[in-house]
């Protein structure tokens, strides 16, 4: 059975199945490959007896006038319908399986921006580019987009999810094989597009735990980060909304913004984001991740009116992921706990799919 | 005053007769007058997905919307509609001048609906009722609200534009039938024309409920 | 045999008498040149492609321009190749043929699209030097200089829209007296279901690319997030048209080949009114298919299912052509010639083409595959595959017809078989670079993908020396050809009871139907072909 499964999945070009749901699709894969060959080559072969068999012999030469008889219509249509609903019917209870992480699923943050891929665990490290993962747990992994439209694309696990800006989506997989496996970004988001690349790395799980262990304590960006950024010591207790509050406590935020709505040097950051706030030049902006951020490396850009413009600039001090988490931080700080809109995706608790 | 005989069009070379032309005539304007339904409705699917999605800022933010200029401009329009059915009936009759005064008088109107609405997109300017990044009304802000500005702007806008389009098109109609064209046997235009701002009415229809009165 | 003349051709001479004809031939001949100039732009632009992928890095091009090279490709093979070939040529010159009239419906607006053609393909393929994609927020947010090839496609899209309606309105009321719909070509048949789709979809892209128009300039935030928009609102109304579109695509092309096979076979279809249902059936059933291609897109699993399951009832119609077609051959007379070898091709590779769409409706196959090379070698075998042969096939099989002249068999034959190899050995390494991963529009990939695009450039050059050749033989017989007279092939359908080229006005009178098209049961009085 299995040299079967390696045959054909050899044949047919695809990766090793390196996720536990990876070896039920490419079975289902194989099952339609295999039946669409055997029907479409018996279409073609039926075409070249009747080209041999009913070759024109005389140049005005009549042909009898045949019509259908109604089994053969019904089977015509019966059999390939059939089928394709067969596959159909495996096929959709994989996807739901695809779309529903397990409840025990560990989650990793991917933030996707142009051109990098950026992790962060919660209660764990960040890095970029590179995602650490441990066979045989189920890990969940909850997506935005700082930007653009992406698309996270791992071939060997036969994953592959969108990635929006605005709202998280959400994938999940169990890796099974240890090894090494490229991430792509699979949804034009402009001239990185193809150099978006990243690598999903799948340790035995004790090794994984070690790493862990190890990222805690040392609280340094450790080798595995391509790209280190200005400072990567973040702290890492708790979660992401607590190391943006952790990390705005170490930077000093509290000095001029409250989170009780309270009016202090700077705007108050309860119900602040998504909030139109009112620009000193009397423009009106949305306080989204965007101006949060913005706000946070050049103050200076777009004060809100009535404040004045005392606020220094965090670049340098501020690395990608810590900003990230404060922002995620102020998101939190709302008086209305219970959103008066419709949620767009999964909010940082287990769900079991939409 | 032409005679009605004189009256009559050239049957196109390619059709049997004058009936199949108009018969295809009026084929091809009602299936025009489809894409203009389907040219609507992408914006109507649009108002829907952001209706359900910030149902609270589009009721919020209709509040502002002016339900007395609004509801005179539907009743312009309704009756607009009449006037042009009975240009199409005096058409049909062979009385020309009665069509051309009819159809002067839908056109007047049109001209009417646009200056009221002209007066209802001076308001909002004044007050910053306006689309997406520009919108600067103090007495209402939050999600969705600049999103039923955008969707008011952009569906009235494109409907004005048809009533503009329409009132040329009645024009260049009553132009015809100023000149005679039009006689007992041959009145297609004026049907054409009708039906076309018939739809520019309906769409108006659609559009006042939910913007007025949601 | 005799050269019909004076004939449409030359009876009327001068630039003015072309470029302000009505006469439907005259505008289908204009659409021939227009059509495929567009088409050996696309070509061009796709042999850039091939030669940039040819190495893992940079080649030829930077990553600006590469963008820009798939860009102008995509949109012109689909804008200004795809859906206008079959139905702005052959349904022009043929459908007033077939239905025994003398013209179409609206002449005036059939000269009017020519013009909107020329301009929107001008507005568009001069915007496109930018580049981008149309997905929002990228097209809404980047320096991309979207307008222009938006309203270009808007101008496309209303000649595309007046098109339709043209032929609808042209069916329903310029029938010959006998020509009930049961007795129509099945020409007639996909072409109406054509025109449907073109009137009721084609709008509602108008209507969004002006939106990302309208959002690029003025910022209105209809799909900005960050203004409370939904960037997955474009994407479900962009596919709304764009699924039905790749029927309108389709269809045309099943049209062709529902003539050229009971030609070749000399042989009534098999089950007539399955084949001209069916068309209705993809035209009306592919309106409720387009969420997917959304499954990776973060919407709803429930709406995933429904538009799985939807899409493979989609595919049934086409199964049921396919097997129609080849049930056809059963009990035939078949001759061999180059439109025939062009329909074996158009249907082998709708089979094979047509089931990787199935495949990919199969959900969860799809995750993997959706926005790699698979799903481009999809499209390529039906648009390339199944499509341009079935375009190859009716302009052999009608060129007589349009030209009075025949072309050189012997190098059509050859053509054919470079043409076929040609395909083959560009998509199939594609199928096998999806399944390994490699996801589309990449300017440079890793190195594991390399071999596998050497092989598709390969076969690209293959496939594009194979048109050239048919170029080139069809020009040539124009001057060199041998005269056809009014029925070289020996076919039944309506429009062979014509001279080649036909006369201004068609016929001398209008005809009575009094049979189905193609019907060779009985001798026919009169009948007359070539002997090859």
């Amino acid at each position: 059975m299995n040299e079967i499964n390696e045959f054909l999945r050899n044949l047919l070009f695809l990766p090793k199945q390196a996720s536990e749901y990876a070896r039920s699709i490419d079975h289902l894969h194989f099952f339609v490959f295999v039946s669409s060959m055997i029907g479409a080559w018996t279409v073609v072969a039926t075409t070249l007896v009747f080209i041999v068999r009913y070759r024109r012999r005389r140049a005005l030469q009549t042909t009898e006038h045949v019509d259908p008889k109604p089994i053969q219509e019904a089977v015509f249509v019966g059999v390939p319908l059939a089928l394709f609903l067969a596959f159909f019917a495996i096929g959709y209870p994989q996807y739901v399986t695809l779309q529903t992480p397990p409840k025990d699923a560990s989650d990793v943050y991917v933030m996707a921006k142009k051109w990098m891929w950026k992790f962060a665990y919660p209660g764990g490290p960040n890095s970029t580019d590179v995602l650490r993962v441990p066979v045989g747990r189920p890990i969940r992994l909850l997506l935005t987009s700082r930007d653009v439209i992406h698309s996270f694309f791992v071939p060997a696990l036969r994953l592959k999810q969108d990635v929006l800006p605005g709202r998280y989506t959400q994938t999940w997989f169990q890796a099974s094989e240890p090894g090494r496996y490229p991430i792509f970004c699979a949804e034009y988001c402009g001239l990185g597009h193809s150099a978006m690349l990243g690598e999903l790395v799948v340790m035995p799980a004790g090794e994984f735990d070690s790493w862990m262990e190890q990222q805690r304590r040392t609280n340094h960006a450790a080798a595995q980060d391509e790209q280190p950024i200005a400072s990567e010591d973040v702290d890492f207790r708790g979660n992401l909304l607590e190391q943006g509050r952790r990390v705005a406590v170490v930077q000093g935020c509290f000095k001029c913004h409250s989170v009780d709505g309270s009016q202090h040097v700077g705007p108050t950051w309860l119900d602040l984001y998504n909030r139109k706030v009112k620009l000193e030049d009397g423009r009106s902006v949305v306080a989204d991740e965007a101006y949060l951020t913005r706000s946070m490396m050049e103050p200076n850009a777009e004060i809100v009116a009535g404040y004045k413009p005392v606020m220094p600039t965090f670049q340098g001090k501020l690395s990608a992921p810590e900003a990230a988490a404060i922002v995620e931080f102020i998101k939190s700080l709302r008086t209305d706990a219970a959103t008066p809109e419709p949620q767009k995706g999964p909010i940082y608790v287990p769900v079991s799919g939409k | 005053m032409p005679t009605e005989a004189a009256a009559t069009p050239q049957l196109a070379h390619h059709f049997p007769s004058l009936e199949a032309q108009e018969h295809a005539a009026r084929m091809g304007m009602w299936l025009f007058l489809a894409t203009e339904i389907l040219l609507f409705t992408v914006l109507f699917t649009a108002y829907a997905v952001y209706r359900f999605l910030f149902p609270t800022g589009f009721e919020d933010a209709s509040k502002f919307a002016h339900v007395a200029l609004g509801a005179t401009n539907t009743v312009v329009l309704i009756t607009s509609s009449l006037t042009v059915a009975l240009a199409i009936y005096y058409a049909r009759q062979g009385e020309s001048r009665k069509t051309v005064a009819l159809l002067a008088v839908t056109i007047a109107f049109g001209a009417a609906f646009l200056v009221l609405k002209g007066f209802e997109y001076h308001d909002h300017f004044v007050e910053g009722q306006l689309p997406g990044r520009y919108y600067h009304f103090e007495g209402l802000s939050g999600p969705g609200v600049s999103m039923y500005f955008t969707l008011y702007f952009l569906m009235t806008g494109l409907h004005g534009l048809h009533v503009v389009v329409g009132m040329g098109v009645l024009t260049w109609v009553a132009v015809r039938a100023a000149r005679g064209d039009f006689s007992r046997s041959y009145s297609t235009p004026v049907e054409l024309g009708g039906l076309y701002w018939h739809l520019v009415d309906l769409i108006w229809i659609f559009l006042f409920p939910l913007f007025y009165l949601l | 045999m005799t050269y019909n003349s004076p004939n449409y051709l030359n009876a009327e001479k001068g630039l003015r008498s072309w470029f302000l004809t009505l006469d439907h031939k005259r505008i289908a001949v204009m659409y021939l040149v227009l059509v495929v100039a567009a088409f050996a732009l696309g070509g061009f632009f796709a042999m850039l492609i091939r030669l940039e992928l040819l190495t893992p890095g940079p080649t030829i091009m930077d990553a600006m321009t590469y963008n820009r090279m798939f860009t102008l490709h995509g949109v012109i093979m689909i804008f200004l190749f795809m859906i206008p070939a079959i139905p702005s040529i052959f349904g022009n010159f043929l459908l007033p043929l077939m239905l025994g009239a003398e013209d179409v419906a609206f002449p005036r607006i059939n000269l009017f699209t020519v013009y909107l053609y020329l301009i929107g393909a001008a507005i568009a393929v001069w915007g496109m030097i930018q580049g981008g994609t149309f997905y929002t927020p990228y097209s809404t947010t980047t320096v991309t200089t979207v307008a222009p090839v938006l309203l270009g496609a808007f101008i496309l899209g209303m000649g595309s829209v007046l098109t339709g309606l043209n032929f609808i309105v042209t069916i329903h009321t310029l029938r010959a007296p006998g020509l009930t719909w049961m007795r129509l070509p099945l020409f007639v048949w996909a072409m109406y279901a054509t025109s449907v789709i073109q009137v009721l979809a084609t709008p509602v892209l108008g209507m969004t690319l002006l939106l990302v128009a309208v959002e690029k300039a003025f910022g209105f935030g209809i799909f900005d997030p960050a203004r409370g928009g939904d960037p997955i609102l474009f994407q479900h109304l962009f596919w709304f048209y764009s699924h039905p579109a790749v029927y309108i695509m389709v269809l045309p092309a099943m049209a062709v080949v529902s003539e050229v096979v009971q030609a070749f076979a000399r042989k009534n279809i098999f089950g007539y009114k399955a084949v001209a249902f069916s068309s209705l059936g993809i035209a009306f059933v592919g309106f409720f298919v387009w969420g997917h291609h959304l499954f990776t897109s973060g919407q709803s699993t429930f709406a995933s299912g429904i538009f799985g399951v939807l899409s493979m009832f989609v595919g049934i119609f086409t199964a049921i052509k396919v097997f129609n077609w080849t049930a056809t051959l059963y009990k035939g007379a078949i001759h061999v010639a180059a439109p025939f070898v062009y329909f074996l091709g158009f249907l082998y590779f709708l089979m094979f083409g047509g089931l990787t769409g199935i495949a990919l409706s199969t959900v969860s196959l799809d995750v993997h595959w959706q926005d790699t090379y698979f799903v481009v070698a999809h499209f390529h075998f039906i648009m390339v595959g199944a499509t341009i042969m079935a375009f190859l096939a009716g302009l052999h099989y009608w060129w007589p017809k349009m030209f009075g002249r025949m072309y050189s068999e012997r190098w059509a034959l050859a053509a054919a078989v470079l043409v076929i190899l040609g395909f083959n050995a560009t998509f199939i390494p594609q199928f096998l670079l999806g399944n390994m991963g490699m996801p589309r529009r990449y300017y440079s990939y890793p190195e594991q993908f390399w071999s596998l695009n050497v092989a598709s450039t390969a076969g690209a050059s293959l496939l594009a020396f194979g048109f050239l050749i048919v170029l080139a033989y069809l020009v040539v017989s124009l001057v060199n050809g041998r005269v056809a007279g009014p029925n070289p092939w020996g076919s039944r359908g309506y429009e062979w009871n014509t001279p080649s080229p036909p006369s201004v006005l068609n016929f001398p009178e209008t005809p009575t139907i009094t049979r189905s098209a193609h019907d060779y049961q009985d001798a026919l009085e009169g009948e007359v072909t070539h002997a090859h």
